[in-house]
């Protein structure tokens, strides 16, 4: 179930990023979930805002880390659809 | 300290409760209201905790909105940073206090069913009127947006019901449904003749649980605590005693597990007089069964053990006599004979309720 190049990924309310001031690094909060975020999952929540489309996010995270958009797409579709399936994720 | 911090707190703000169900988790002895821990004491451990490393607080009961001063405690709670949850029966809640919870920043909302219909739900909740003012609490948190997690108690006499509860969820707007079979610890303990799901009962739930999370993925997350009487491995039992979760009771005791009472001479303290992380780090109670080292045969020599961690010590103290024995229902237990017999009791469906009652002075 990947999301697309067209779809705009918004994280629905309940949903959040925050810093573990305790263990360090960042975690993913949901209700009843709290998922540790790698560099990437950080990089790539950090950049839905609602409006921009996944590819418009994978292309600024590519130009950002000088990596090739389509692989930046393809992590990023894949990490983000595993949120949808578990409603951590909403599309606008 | 060699334990890592824990990652959930649950806060029974207190056990008095409008309904009394008869598979209540709180428990035999109640605390009385007198006992509880104050706003300000509240706040305190909600700011030791976050500082130990938890992230998520559960605002429990007993019926959190039971407590006149929750939006004070919860608006304590987010300001200390940690993501709350509240998980109510919503009897209790008005539209005007959920958006005061709102204005005071709580996250989720878990809220409990009973059954799909007024006369099932009322019958085991013990409240006329009670699934229809859950039905409106429902409305309003859709209304203000919170997510909301619809919470199912599932046993004999409303098993059967399952798809039905997956719709009632559905319809409600829940992102997520939690199937959980009585656990026959406490106050279910008397009802386990009445309660007890068949083994037909435990495949056709599982079954029914395995389609409906692949019709509904990305719609609806479904949870599900089977009935681990007809399991062959026990549960993990906390995910690992005080490895993860830790518990406050209304009057400030510190528990690895909220059923932890259940257990005979175990020690529990107060934070009232040791700080949280003291308590966490070298407490008896959280020490008692930490790690394996405790563990007899056949965990000690089980491949498993690292992941169920020998199952659930209330049940090995309820069914074995020993806490630190093998929960009996693992099928390497010698004792799992007698959990078979249980299962295979005759159900008696006409079997009265023992329901929860009140503690004298509430």
């Amino acid at each position: 179930m990947s999301l697309g190049a067209e779809a705009r990924p918004a994280l629905p309310r309940g949903v959040r990023v925050a810093e573990d001031r305790v263990r360090g690094g960042w975690v993913l909060l949901a209700p009843e979930r709290a998922l540790r975020l790698d560099d990437v999952g950080r990089a790539v929540l950090g950049e839905i805002d609602g409006a921009s489309s996944l590819g418009e996010i994978a292309e600024r995270l590519a130009a950002r880390y000088d990596a090739p958009p389509e692989r930046v797409l393809a992590d990023a579709d894949r990490f983000l659809s595993a949120l949808r399936a578990r409603r951590m994720l909403d599309l606008a | 300290m060699s334990a890592p911090p824990p990652v959930a707190m649950l806060a029974e703000l207190t056990h008095r409760c409008p309904l009394s169900c008869p598979y209540c988790s709180n428990p035999l002895e109640l605390t009385a209201r007198a006992a509880e821990l104050s706003t300000e004491e509240w706040a305190d451990a909600f700011r030791q905790a976050a500082d130990l490393g938890v992230l998520q607080l559960h605002l429990s009961g007993g019926e959190p909105a039971s407590r006149r001063d929750l939006e004070a405690i919860t608006a304590a709670a987010a300001e200390a940073g940690l993501y709350t949850n509240l998980i109510t029966s919503g009897v209790g809640l008005t539209e005007a206090r959920l958006r005061a919870l709102d204005a005071a920043g709580l996250d989720h909302v878990q809220l409990s069913v009973q059954g799909v219909d007024a006369v099932s739900a009322d019958a085991i909740g013990g409240y006329r009127g009670g699934f229809e003012r859950k039905m409106r609490v429902a409305g309003w948190v859709a209304e203000i947006g919170f997510p909301l997690t619809l919470n199912a108690v599932m046993h004999r006499r409303n098993l059967d019901r399952l798809e039905e509860t997956v719709e009632l969820a559905l319809g409600l707007g829940a992102r997520r449904l939690e199937v959980a079979c009585v656990q026959f610890h406490g106050w279910a303990a008397a009802n386990r003749a009445a309660l007890m799901p068949t083994l037909a009962q435990a495949r056709a739930a599982k079954a029914l649980v395995d389609a409906k999370r692949k019709d509904l993925l990305g719609r609806l997350v479904i949870d599900f605590v089977p009935p681990d009487y007809h399991a062959e491995f026990p549960k993990a039992c906390m995910g690992g005693w005080g490895s993860t979760g830790i518990n406050l009771a209304p009057d400030g005791r510190v528990l690895p597990c909220h059923a932890a009472e259940t257990i005979p001479g175990l020690r529990f303290e107060s934070i009232r007089d040791r700080p949280l992380a003291a308590i966490w780090a070298d407490g008896p109670a959280f020490e008692a069964f930490r790690g394996t080292d405790w563990m007899q045969e056949p965990c000690t020599s089980c491949e498993r053990r690292g992941r169920d961690f020998g199952g659930c010590r209330c049940q090995a103290a309820a069914l074995a006599g020993d806490p630190a024995a093998t929960d009996p229902v693992c099928s390497k237990s010698p004792l799992r004979p007698k959990v078979d017999a249980m299962i295979a009791e005759a159900p008696d469906d006409d079997a009265p309720l023992v329901h929860r009652t009140p503690p004298a002075s509430a």
